[in-house]
């Protein structure tokens, strides 16, 4: 135990010490904010870019229809002929001239009207002007049907189905996608985790290998406490990367928020805004109020225990493999053919998990796959924000899946300490497949 | 209980391919004890079996009258052949790992590890990292790190490898000391020339089979084959010289006309000299006559030729 203890120390410090391993600490926070911050910058002068429209308007069809809005304020030209117009747009930098022709009638006016630009035009500004030229249409050809504009703007809909479960509980359209991205960055947390200090551990078995100091190492202590010292040591470190990047990463976002000038107060106030449009419109409202409840209904604290056993489960199967390869191999550049089929699993884990699940969190596929150990960790989290239970997870499926993956566990991490036991003492020779098998007998 | 170390019938298959084949042996407390081999021959298998880093399919090993187990670990030391240390880890650093690994506390490994930094002039590398320092400097602490616990058994698998000339003979010196104080050193080579330095038993392991053992002085005295050198001054030297061969295996002649003198190496029909040397001694005057005792060397080949003839 001591031992142990020793070892896990060790590799611990050697970790956290390595220059590499504090650069990326300290690094990739600082670049993730910072590209947060670029993106957000970037957007922000995107959106500042108004765009501004001429208007020649010689018809009496329009004349207040155009309104400004956030993107788009229009410049109204008054009796000047076209060309004029054109020219003046041009001089003046604005974006584009819409042109509405005096016709006897409306259809032939909106037949005839046009945006010259110089550039091609922004789609979603073009759209836009289309749409106020549909809601004309659609008012004056109601009109002809004889439906006056109070009962044309009376007409407008917005609908959503509701939906509910057979016990009465109100359901929500998307909640099912939002709370299977709830478990999907749970699920992915997992992944990450394993791919990148799965790789460290087998590194560092790698390197002991090279160093040639295993022999002298195991000849003290038992190569399978070696194993999980390493495996122990390097996860703590990679724990503690975590924590950093996350204290880090929040640290850096609220300077970088405060710097940006949006203070959290603005977006409070935005929130406020929202709220105010939302009581005008009581139906967005009540599904705002059902989005909320379903959130909070989500099991955060059983999610949490069970993040925490698949994610030690999944995380010690993984990485004893990773273990064995590197004892297996010579140098890393060998360990590729060995590397590909333990992506494979978490990769199918995450598509299925983010096709699958997110369309049906309880289909087969889903249920399948949340099974099946060396995909369980990842697709099981991603279903259990639904609960457990009646509408979500049955009991029986999490008891399987978790069992399957303690049964995986012990098997896997036997073999890999028999692989690992022979395959640190190996030198000079690129293992096979073949011969990794024939290990296990030894 | 006069033997620090046995074996019993010890065997070990790798899949198809036998390592080992019921190997027997006793090593005698407070001696060096040369295991001998060719490359390939299982010795380091049998090492690593010594060591409990493998374990033999059949058989069983005994340290110091008790069966092998994990406690033992603490009393032997071992240097593998295939040795390196971390190489990002600074030298005391890793020194008081290793050290600690093998049960010594904190403070009495950093005690002792002053004393043998001290000891072999190495006081200043104690914030070094390994990649900052030669082969043979890396040696120097890998011994260190091998003995400091103190053990009763020691295994050295090609020690001097490595070593300049001059350094090999401080490890030399240090392990004859070790011995000195009581303990008992295992060492394993292909190596002759350290053996006659230092061995005082043998054991020879071929293709997996120990095919001879026992006190390097008796397994002499076993394979001399009445070989003499003989110096003699003669006048008529390469007459003489004809009429031997005729009747004697007779190798390295060399007759110096001017000189009068005739060396020559001869195998002698038995034990007995006498008969011999009086008719040799009527033919002119005995300078030298000295037996030829085989070097390890010879033995080793011999031995490994012989049995590769008998297959």
């Amino acid at each position: 135990m001591n031992k142990l203890f020793l070892i896990i120390k060790r590799e611990y410090i050697a970790k956290v010490r390595n220059k590499s391993f504090v650069v990326m600490t300290f690094l990739s926070p600082i670049l993730m904010v910072g590209m947060g911050v670029l993106i957000a910058y970037l957007t922000k002068i995107n959106d500042n870019e108004k765009s501004i429209v001429a208007l020649l308007n010689e018809s009496d069809y329009f004349s207040n229809e155009f309104l400004t809005t956030e993107g788009t304020s229009f410049i109204h030209f008054n009796e000047i002929n076209l060309e004029t117009a054109k020219d003046s747009t041009l001089k003046m930098g604005y974006s584009g001239l819409l042109y509405i022709p005096k016709e006897s009638n409306l259809e032939q006016v909106v037949a005839r009207s046009f945006f010259y630009s110089e550039k091609s035009p922004n789609t979603s500004l073009i759209s836009r002007l289309e749409l106020v030229f549909q809601d004309r249409l659609r008012e004056k050809r109601l009109q002809n049907l004889g439906v006056s504009t109070k009962d044309f703007s009376a007409l407008k809909v917005n609908y959503a189905i509701n939906t509910a479960t057979f016990n009465g509980k109100q359901n929500v359209k998307g909640i099912n996608e939002i709370k299977a991205v709830i478990g999907g960055a749970f699920g992915y947390l997992i992944m990450m985790f394993i791919i990148i200090y799965g790789g460290f551990v087998m590194r560092s078995v790698i390197e002991e290998k090279t160093s040639r100091i295993i022999e002298i190492i195991i000849s003290s202590v038992k190569p399978f406490q070696l194993m999980l010292g390493k495996i122990l040591g390097t996860s703590l470190a990679g724990i503690t990367q975590f924590i950093i990047w996350i204290l880090l990463g929040s640290l850096l976002m609220l300077v970088a928020l405060s710097f940006l000038d949006i203070e959290l107060s603005a977006l409070q106030n935005g929130a406020e805004l929202t709220a105010s449009i939302n009581t005008a419109l009581p139906t967005v409202d009540q599904t705002m109020q059902v989005y909320a409840q379903e959130l909070l209904d989500i099991p955060w604290f059983t999610l949490l225990s069970f993040f925490i056993i698949y994610f030690l489960l999944g995380y010690l199967i993984y990485s004893s493999i990773y273990a064995a390869i590197g004892a297996a191999v010579d140098n890393e550049t060998d360990t590729q053919q060995f590397i590909f089929p333990i992506i494979l699993p978490l990769m199918l884990a995450i598509y299925v998990g983010f096709f699958s699940v997110f369309s049906n969190p309880h289909g087969p596929i889903a249920v399948g796959f949340s099974i099946f150990p060396l995909t369980s960790p990842i697709v099981m989290l991603m279903r259990l924000p639904s609960g457990i239970g009646e509408g979500g997870v049955p009991l029986w499926q999490l008891l399987t899946s978790i069992l399957l993956l303690i049964v995986t566990f012990i098997g896997i991490v036997w073999l890999a300490s028999k692989i690992y036991r022979v395959g640190i003492l190996m030198y000079g020779k690129k293992p096979t497949y073949k011969e990794i098998f024939k290990w296990l007998k030894y | 209980m006069n033997n620090i170390l046995v074996t019993k019938e010890v065997t070990k298959h790798f899949g198809k391919h036998i390592a080992l084949n019921n190997v027997s042996l006793e090593i005698p407390r407070n001696s060096i004890y040369g295991l001998l081999g060719p490359n390939g021959a299982g010795k380091t298998t049998l090492i690593r079996i010594i060591n409990q880093i493998t374990h033999p399919d059949k058989g069983s090993v005994f340290f110091g009258g008790e069966k092998l187990k994990a406690e033992h670990i603490a009393q032997i030391g071992y240097l593998p052949e295939e040795r390196g240390l971390y190489k990002n880890m600074k030298v005391g650093e890793q020194a008081l790992y290793l050290a600690q690994l093998k049960g010594l506390s904190k403070s009495e490994a950093k005690k002792r590890l002053k004393f043998w930094f001290e000891r072999l002039e190495i006081g200043n590398w104690w914030d070094k990292k390994i990649q900052e320092l030669s082969k043979g400097m890396a040696q120097k602490i890998q011994f260190i790190v091998t003995v400091l616990h103190e053990p009763k058994l020691l295994i050295f698998d090609e020690p001097f490898s490595g070593f300049d000339p001059i350094n090999a003979n401080i490890i030399k010196e240090e392990i004859l000391k070790l011995k000195e104080k009581g303990t008992s050193i295992i060492f394993s080579t292909h190596r002759m020339e350290s053996v006659e330095e230092l061995c005082e038993y043998i054991a020879l392991i071929h293709k997996s089979e120990k095919i001879l053992d026992g006190k390097l002085s008796d397994i002499k005295k076993a394979y001399k084959n009445n070989i003499y050198k003989i110096g003699l001054q003669t006048p008529n030297g390469d007459a003489l010289l004809g009429e031997l061969s005729g009747k004697f295996k007779i190798s390295a002649s060399d007759y110096n006309t001017v000189e009068q003198q005739l060396d020559f190496t001869m195998q002698f029909p038995g034990k007995e000299t006498g008969e011999i040397l009086s008719y040799l001694a009527s033919k002119g005057n005995i300078n030298s006559f000295v037996e030829t005792i085989p070097s390890a060397n010879e033995i080793f080949i011999k031995t490994v030729q012989s049995k590769n003839n008998n297959e």
